[in-house]
């Protein structure tokens, strides 16, 4: 095979292209110079002099985009590096992520945004974008200085994994962070109602003795930030939404005006309560898992307008971490290298879900609700693309996985669709024979 | 009929046969425990842990004697769930114990589902002595062999369950065990100590009655639940006085039952908490019979689980 990585000029032909923001799959060419595109051509085949990359029988989309990912360093290196993490990214597709601030140190300081940076920079292997924390050491009190966070490079901020239960702190954030355009992140649960809990609660965590959380408690939250963002007009974006009563807080609020954009994850998405009978630690996730009903609103809001994007909310944990009884083990799963096939194969060849719409809510969904410039499929952007071919039969296998952790419920299953490799700027990158 | 099965875990998944089989082999021991030489050597080579994570000083004797009565050889390990910061120690436990090559663990944990953690992770059998709130399958064959003691029958008996259900693994394997011989169960106690969906729980569902003397209005039996005293940092309920009076069984509420009623209580009792002292030493009250089934039906658990065989009952 050609060694495409060094190639400054080339066409890509063969493929469909998916353009998410005209919303049509359709044959195409495209031109990369200098790491941008530089050229669309909506045939199959291009004339040309140029070396050219063929792409016969796959599907190119602009690069995913995840604005949910913990990278766990600095500070959890035995969980996660910026190295693994982002290898893991464009094992699944994306080129860029937007990781989370509960580090350790937090992302609290510009000094620990500055080091997030440096090493994206030298061991990164996609784009990274950074969250900086509300509050300092994610303690729900004093804010953190958003302006210099901002000038060291931060594009959104946030306490995920904590709820800012202080009100008057939280009404505080959002004016402040109106004040620098910056989206406020939230995570949202009302800690009193959630004290203890292990997953949803229902008859299911009846019949299985593990303290539930009721939806209730998710709820209340959103109800109590997007009156928030009413009042200040800032931008909130409320993270892996999970029941059916945020989804209609969230849809009246849309209705109303109110700037607030949502994402769900795949496992919320195509996972139920039920699995936990196994009461494997892998299916612990927070929000956790809810029931069918939540599943069903959840697939509605994707096709409505409700849910802006999806993000995997990769959150990678050791084997150790994992291997307690249930309700020692920390939640969160890794989502960045299945996102893509489950989803595909759960809801696209289920005729839940267009391509298209699922290919929408992993590019410029994202990138709408953060305001980053990738997810275009246009002339003058980087050349940030996905190669995926959407009819192979893979199975996940735990040998597979680029992510220090392997922390999944779903190595074993059988996917259609997979990722081939990723063009970065017009560079090839792929371990996918 | 034979058993064939690893673990007890808990009653949701073992049919009413396998009950019975549990049942009817606890009765022969039963008849054991009443010779002048008490022990048999059914498991002799047999080498069984006792793990216990959350101190129980009734359960475990119960154990450790049915152990010895059957000629097995114990080894004990306890640790009390609050120096237990994180889990590793389980699974550092659990691999001691798979490199003593032990044939039966009998766990006493504070997480559920920490027995099926267990399960996936040793060969050795595990038998469920309590796990979290969720299942506790030895209590709940003991009180199942009390009453038919007593009924001959489960088919078309009451049985009323009070107290907090929410946190009560005796009650989940209770329901789940007495529905499925054919009795009826219904519940009660304050919504706050009331898990959702509680009517769905055993086969066949259960009656929630937060009144208690309508609760125990024609019960063939009684099962009052200890309450967790020390358990009550949210306090589910104001006080224990409140308790009492509320949900307390005194000889008075107690009038509200038909008079063959039969009083249980798993123990230990907080008399004049869920339970008044003349009812605990009442005519009615069956409490320390109990304690004697304990540990015949344990010996039958564990017969079984090492894969002891019983003579087949043409008659039964
Ligand atoms: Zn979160």
């Amino acid at each position: 095979m050609v060694n495409w990585k060094d190639k400054k000029e080339f066409w890509i032909t063969g493929a469909k292209l998916a353009d998410p923001e005209a919303g049509k799959i359709k044959a195409g060419s495209i031109l990369v110079q200098k790491g941008l595109i530089s050229e669309i051509q909506w045939q199959k085949k291009v004339e040309t002099e140029l070396p050219v990359f063929d792409c016969e029988g796959f599907l190119i989309a602009p690069g995913f985009i995840d604005i949910h990912t913990h990278l766990r360093e600095p500070g959890n290196e035995d969980k996660e590096t910026i190295a693994t993490g982002t290898a893991a990214a464009v094992a699944g597709g994306y080129t860029s992520i937007l990781c989370m601030a509960n580090t350790d140190p937090v992302i609290d300081d510009p000094s620990v945004v500055e080091y997030v940076n440096r090493r994206a920079q030298t061991d990164g292997n996609c784009r990274v974008y950074v969250t900086g924390a509300v509050t300092k050491g994610l303690d729900g009190e004093q804010i953190t200085e958003f302006f210099h966070l901002k000038k060291a490079g931060i594009v959104a901020l946030s306490d995920d994994g904590r709820y800012i239960a202080n009100s008057s702190v939280m009404r505080t954030a959002l004016e402040y962070a109106r004040m620098l355009d910056l989206p406020v992140i939230v995570h949202c649960e009302d800690p009193y109602l959630t004290d203890e809990s292990q997953m949803n609660e229902s008859y299911v965590s009846t019949r299985l003795g593990l303290k539930g959380a009721h939806a209730a408690s998710e709820e209340i939250a959103v109800a109590r930030d997007i009156r928030l963002a009413q009042l200040t007009g800032a931008r909130l974006h409320i993270a892996h939404v999970s029941t059916e009563g945020s989804l209609e807080l969230i849809k009246a609020a849309k209705k109303k005006g109110v700037a607030v954009t949502a994402e769900v994850s795949p496992h919320h998405l195509t996972l139920d309560e039920s699995l936990l009978e196994s009461y494997d630690r892998n299916l612990k996730v927070n929000p956790p898992l809810r029931g069918l009903s939540d599943i069903a609103a959840l697939r509605t809001a994707l096709n409505d307008g409700t849910i802006d994007c999806i993000a995997t909310d990769h959150a990678p944990h050791t084997e150790i971490d994992k291997q307690v009884e249930f309700n020692f083990a920390p939640p969160g799963m890794t989502g960045l290298e299945t996102s893509f096939a489950q989803l595909h194969t759960e809801l696209v060849l289920n005729g839940k879900f267009e391509l298209i719409d699922l290919i929408r809510m992993l590019t410029t969904g994202p990138a709408g609700v953060i305001g980053l410039s990738g997810g275009k499929l246009a002339a003058g952007v980087p050349a940030d693309l996905v190669l995926i071919d959407p009819k192979e039969e893979w199975v996940f296998k735990k040998e597979m996985i680029r992510s220090k952790a392997s922390n999944t419920p779903l190595i074993g299953k059988k996917f259609t669709g997979r990722i081939k490799g990723v063009f970065l700027e017009g560079r090839w990158c792929s371990d996918v024979s | 009929m034979q058993f064939n099965r690893k673990d007890l875990l808990g009653l949701e998944d073992l049919s009413a046969e396998h009950i019975k089989l549990i049942l009817d082999t606890g009765d022969n021991f039963k008849e054991v425990l009443s010779r002048k030489i008490k022990k048999v050597p059914a498991l002799r080579g047999v080498t069984i842990a006792n793990v216990f994570y959350e101190p129980s000083t009734r359960t475990r004797m119960s154990f450790e004697l049915a152990e010895k009565r059957l000629s097995a050889d114990i080894i004990n390990f306890s640790k009390a769930t609050s120096s237990v910061k994180k889990g590793e120690t389980l699974r550092d436990t659990l691999e001691n114990i798979k490199a003593m090559k032990v044939d039966i663990v009998v766990m006493r944990h504070g997480s559920s589902g920490a027995h099926k953690f267990a399960s996936e992770f040793l060969d050795a059998s595990i038998v469920n002595a309590g796990d979290g709130r969720h299942a506790h399958p030895t209590q709940a064959l003991l009180d199942m062999m009390t009453l038919r003691e007593h009924w001959g029958t489960f088919n078309g008996k009451r049985v009323t369950i009070i107290g907090d259900i929410l946190h009560s693994r005796v009650a989940r394997s209770n329901i789940w065990g007495l529905t499925k011989m054919g009795a009826k169960v219904t519940v009660c106690g304050p919504p706050t100590m009331m898990p959702v969906d509680v009517e769905r729980l055993g086969e066949g569902g259960v009656r929630l009655e937060y009144d208690l003397r309508k609760a125990i209005e024609g019960a063939d039996a009684i099962n009052i639940l200890r309450i967790q005293l020390e358990r009550q940092k949210n306090s589910l309920f104001p006080s224990s006085r409140e308790y009492f009076e509320v949900f307390g069984v005194s000889s008075e509420v107690l009038k509200a039952a038909p008079p063959d009623c039969i009083v249980m209580h798993p123990g230990p009792i907080n008399r004049g908490v869920e339970i008044a002292q003349e009812v605990a030493d009442g005519k009615q009250a069956v409490i320390l019979p109990q304690v004697t089934n304990g540990v015949a039906v344990r010996m039958a658990v564990l017969f079984l689980i090492a894969g002891g065989k019983v003579e087949e009952d043409e008659n039964s």
